[in-house]
C-alpha cells in the first residue's frame, strides 16, 4: 500500500515540469501547499495517475481471475485475447459513432470482451479446456480481432482514426477526470464482488470434482467470476487501451509475495498491478523525455522476457 | 489425388507432375488477372503492347510501372512465404509452425526498423540477420527442458516473441517520427508502390531459396518421420536441419524485406497442399510454391477489387482467411 502511494506521488511530481513530493503530498490530501502545483497536479498529473492506478487493479485482478478459472497460470486476459476484442469493439464504436458521450465506451469494450471469452468458451472448452488449446485458440483469436481492428483503423475518418490509435497504443497519456469517472464504477462493483468470492477460487482451483464436493456450486461460480474478469479487463481497456502483460506479471508477483489463497492474492494482485502501470508510466515518460513512450510498450517489453521466464521455469511439466 | 494402392508410384508422379503444369497455367491466368484488374480496368491487348510495344501512354506507364512490379511482387513473396512455412512445419514437425507465428518475421521487421533508424535505410542484410537471430532463439526456447522440442512450447515462445519484438518495434517507430514516416506503410504488410528496381536486388536470394528448397525434399521427407528414423535411414539430420533453417532465413527475410510482415500465408499453404498431394515433400515444395504465389496473387487483387478505388492492406487480407484456419488446426490437431 505505501509503495503504490509512493509510486503514485513519485508519478505525479516527476515529469517535465518537476514538484517537489512533499508539496504532491501535502496538495492531495488538502493541506496548505503552494498554490502554483495545484493546477499541474489536480488538472493534468492527479487524473492520470489514478486512472493508471485503476487500469492496474483491473487488469490485475482480471488476470488473477483468469488464471484460477483456466487453472494456467499463462491465462491472462491479454493473452487469450479478451484484450484485443475488447480494443477491437471501442474501436469501432469509436469511429462508428464518435459523437456519443465517452461513458458508453467502458460498456463498448466490455461487449468486445464477453464476446471474444464466448468464443473462447465455445471453441476451446472441452470438459475442464486444456490450458493448451486455450492459449492457442486466445492466440488466434488475437490475431483476428488485430486484423479487424486494423481494418477500422484503415478505414475510418482520419479525426477519428488518429483519436482511436492514441486510445489503441495502451497508454495513459491525456487522461482527465472524464476518462476517471467513467471507469470508478466498474471497478468499484467488480474488485469487491472478486474479493467476496477469493474463497470460491480456492476451491476451484482444486478442480470440478473435489469443488463439487466442497459444496460449491460450479458452473455458477464459475460464470460469475468469467464476467467479473470480462468486465474488469474491458472497463481498463476502454479507458488505456492494451496494455499488456499487466493481468500475467502481477498476480505471479503477488503470489510469491502473499502465497496462492486468493483472499490475500487479489488485494496484492491489485496493488501489484496498479505498481507496475504507474511505474510503466513513470518510464514511459522519462526515459525518452521529452518523447513518451506508452506505458503498453514499456509493460510488454518488460513483460514478455517475463512470460518467457516463466516458461524456462515449467520447462520439465 | 488418390493414393489407391494399386495405382503405380511413376503413374501418381505423372499426374502430379501435370497438376504442377496445370498450377502453373491457372497461376500464370492470376498474374495476367491482377495485372488487368484495379482502380482502372485495362484490356489484355494493351497489356501486351505494354510489354512489348512500350508507347509511353498512360495505360502502358500504369502496366510497367505500377501493375506489372505489384503482380510479380505478390507472387514471389507468396512463394517465400509459403515454402518457408512448409519447411518450418517440416523441420519440427509441428503443424502449427509458420515463420510469422515463431516471430521469424517480427525479428526481421525489427531489424530492418533498427536499422532505417540508425542509418537511414534498411538493407537485406538486416532482415537476414534479424530473422536468422530470432529463428536461433525460438528454437532454444522451443527445445528447452526435459521434453525437447515440443509443438506448444514452441508457439508458446514464439508468440511472446512476437508481441516483445513487435513493441520494440512501436516503441522506435513512436521515438523516431522520421523512421515512422520512411517506412510506415511497408510495415502493414503492403506489396503496394515497389517498383521493379526495388525487387530485382531481392530477387536472386529468392530465387536461390526457392531452388535449394526444392533439393531438400527428399530429407524434409525423411525429417518428418522422425529424428531416429531418419538417422536410422543414413541421414545427417543436424546438417539437413541447419540447410533447412538457413533456407527458412533467406526466403522469410527477402519477403519481409520487400512486403513487410504478412501473415499467414506460410501456416496456410502447406496445409492446403499436404491434403492435395499427401506427405512427400518432394511434391509439397514445388506445390506451395504454386499455390503461395497464386494465393497471395488472388488476395492482393481481390483487396484493390472489394472496395475500389481505396484498397486493403494484403496483409489484412490474408489475416482474416489465416486466423480461423490457425483455430481450426488448434481445435483438431492439439487433443491433450
Amino acid at each position: 500500500m505505501g509503495i503504490v502511494l509512493g509510486a503514485l506521488i513519485f508519478n505525479i511530481s516527476l515529469g517535465e515540469y518537476p514538484v517537489p513530493p512533499l508539496e504532491v503530498a501535502k496538495t492531495i490530501f488538502g493541506l496548505p501547499a503552494n498554490p502554483d502545483y495545484a493546477f499541474v497536479i489536480n488538472t493534468l498529473r492527479l487524473p492520470r495517475a489514478l486512472v493508471a492506478l485503476l487500469v492496474g487493479m483491473g487488469l490485475a485482478v482480471a488476470g488473477t481471475i483468469s488464471q484460477a478459472i483456466a487453472r494456467n497460470p499463462l491465462a491472462a486476459p491479454s493473452i487469450l485475447g479478451i484484450n484485443s476484442g475488447a480494443s477491437l469493439v471501442a474501436v469501432v464504436f469509436l469511429i462508428t459513432f464518435p459523437d456519443l458521450p465517452i461513458a458508453w465506451l467502458p460498456v463498448a469494450a466490455f461487449l468486445g470482451a464477453f464476446g471474444v471469452a464466448l468464443c473462447l468458451y465455445w471453441l476451446a472448452w472441452n470438459q475442464g479446456s486444456s490450458p493448451v488449446r486455450l492459449i492457442l485458440i486466445g492466440i488466434g483469436l488475437t490475431a483476428l480481432a488485430g486484423a479487424f481492428t486494423s481494418l477500422m483503423v484503415t478505414f475510418g475518418n482520419i479525426y477519428d482514426v488518429s483519436q482511436a490509435l492514441v486510445w489503441l497504443t495502451g497508454s495513459v497519456y491525456g487522461r482527465s477526470w472524464e476518462h476517471l469517472w467513467p471507469l470508478l464504477p466498474w471497478l468499484a462493483i467488480f474488485l469487491p464482488l472478486s474479493l467476496v468470492l477469493a474463497r470460491d477460487l480456492d476451491t476451484l482451483n482444486l478442480g470440478d470434482n473435489l469443488a463439487q464436493g466442497l459444496g460449491s456450486r460450479v458452473e455458477r461460480i464459475r460464470s460469475i467470476l468469467l464476467l467479473c474478469t470480462v468486465a474488469l479487463a474491458g472497463a481498463s481497456v476502454a479507458t488505456a487501451g492494451t496494455i499488456g502483460f499487466v493481468g500475467l506479471m502481477a498476480p505471479h508477483l503477488a503470489r510469491q509475495l502473499v502465497g496462492p489463497s486468493h483472499a490475500g492474492l487479489i488485494p496484492v494482485a491489485a496493488l501489484t498491478g496498479a505498481c507496475i502501470v504507474e511505474l510503466a508510466d513513470l518510464a514511459g515518460r522519462l526515459l525518452f523525455a521529452p518523447i513518451e513512450l506508452p506505458c503498453g510498450v514499456i509493460t510488454a517489453v518488460i513483460g514478455a522476457p517475463y512470460f518467457l521466464g516463466l516458461l524456462y521455469r515449467n520447462r520439465n511439466q | 489425388m488418390t493414393r489407391s494402392p494399386s495405382l503405380p508410384q511413376s503413374q501418381s508422379s505423372i499426374y502430379l507432375s501435370l497438376g504442377l503444369l496445370i498450377g502453373s497455367i491457372i497461376l500464370g491466368g492470376c498474374l495476367l488477372l491482377s495485372i488487368l484488374l484495379g482502380a482502372a480496368d485495362i484490356n489484355p491487348g494493351t497489356v501486351w503492347q505494354a510489354l512489348f510495344q512500350f508507347d509511353g501512354s498512360t495505360d502502358h506507364l500504369i502496366i510497367r510501372t505500377v501493375r506489372l512490379p505489384r503482380a510479380i511482387l505478390a507472387v514471389l513473396v507468396g512463394a517465400a512465404l509459403a515454402v518457408a512455412g512448409a519447411i518450418t512445419q517440416g523441420l519440427t514437425r509441428n503443424p502449427l509452425a509458420a515463420p510469422d507465428i515463431l516471430g521469424v518475421n517480427a525479428g526481421a521487421a525489427l531489424a530492418m526498423v533498427l536499422a532505417v533508424l540508425m542509418w537511414g535505410s534498411g538493407s537485406l542484410g538486416f532482415a537476414f540477420a534479424g530473422a536468422a537471430v530470432t529463428a536461433a532463439i525460438v528454437y532454444w526456447l522451443g527445445s528447452m527442458g526435459r521434453s525437447g522440442l515440443t509443438p506448444i512450447k514452441l508457439i508458446i515462445a514464439g508468440a511472446a516473441l512476437t508481441t516483445l519484438l513487435g513493441s520494440l518495434t512501436t516503441g522506435i517507430l513512436i521515438l523516431s517520427q522520421r523512421t515512422l514516416e520512411d517506412i510506415r506503410f511497408w510495415l502493414a504488410g503492403s506489396l503496394a508502390g515497389q517498383d521493379l528496381a526495388n525487387i530485382l536486388p531481392v530477387l536472386p536470394y529468392i530465387a536461390v531459396g526457392l531452388a535449394s528448397s526444392l533439393l531438400l525434399g527428399r530429407q524434409l521427407t525423411l525429417l518428418a518421420l522422425g529424428e531416429d528414423v531418419a538417422q536410422g535411414l543414413g541421414l545427417q539430420s543436424a546438417w539437413v536441419k541447419v540447410a533447412a533453417a538457413a533456407v527458412v532465413v533467406l526466403l522469410a527475410g527477402s519477403a519481409v524485406a520487400l512486403a513487410g510482415p504478412i501473415g499467414f500465408v506460410g501456416l496456410v499453404i502447406p496445409h492446403v497442399v499436404r491434403f492435395g498431394v499427401g506427405v512427400d515433400y518432394r511434391w509439397i515444395l514445388p506445390y506451395a510454391m504454386l499455390a503461395g504465389g497464386l494465393f497471395l496473387s488472388v488476395a492482393d487483387t481481390a483487396a484493390r477489387l472489394i472496395i475500389r478505388p481505396q484498397e486493403l492492406p494484403v496483409g489484412i487480407m490474408t489475416t482474416v482467411i489465416g486466423a480461423p484456419f490457425f483455430i481450426y488446426l488448434a481445435r483438431s490437431r492439439i487433443k491433450r
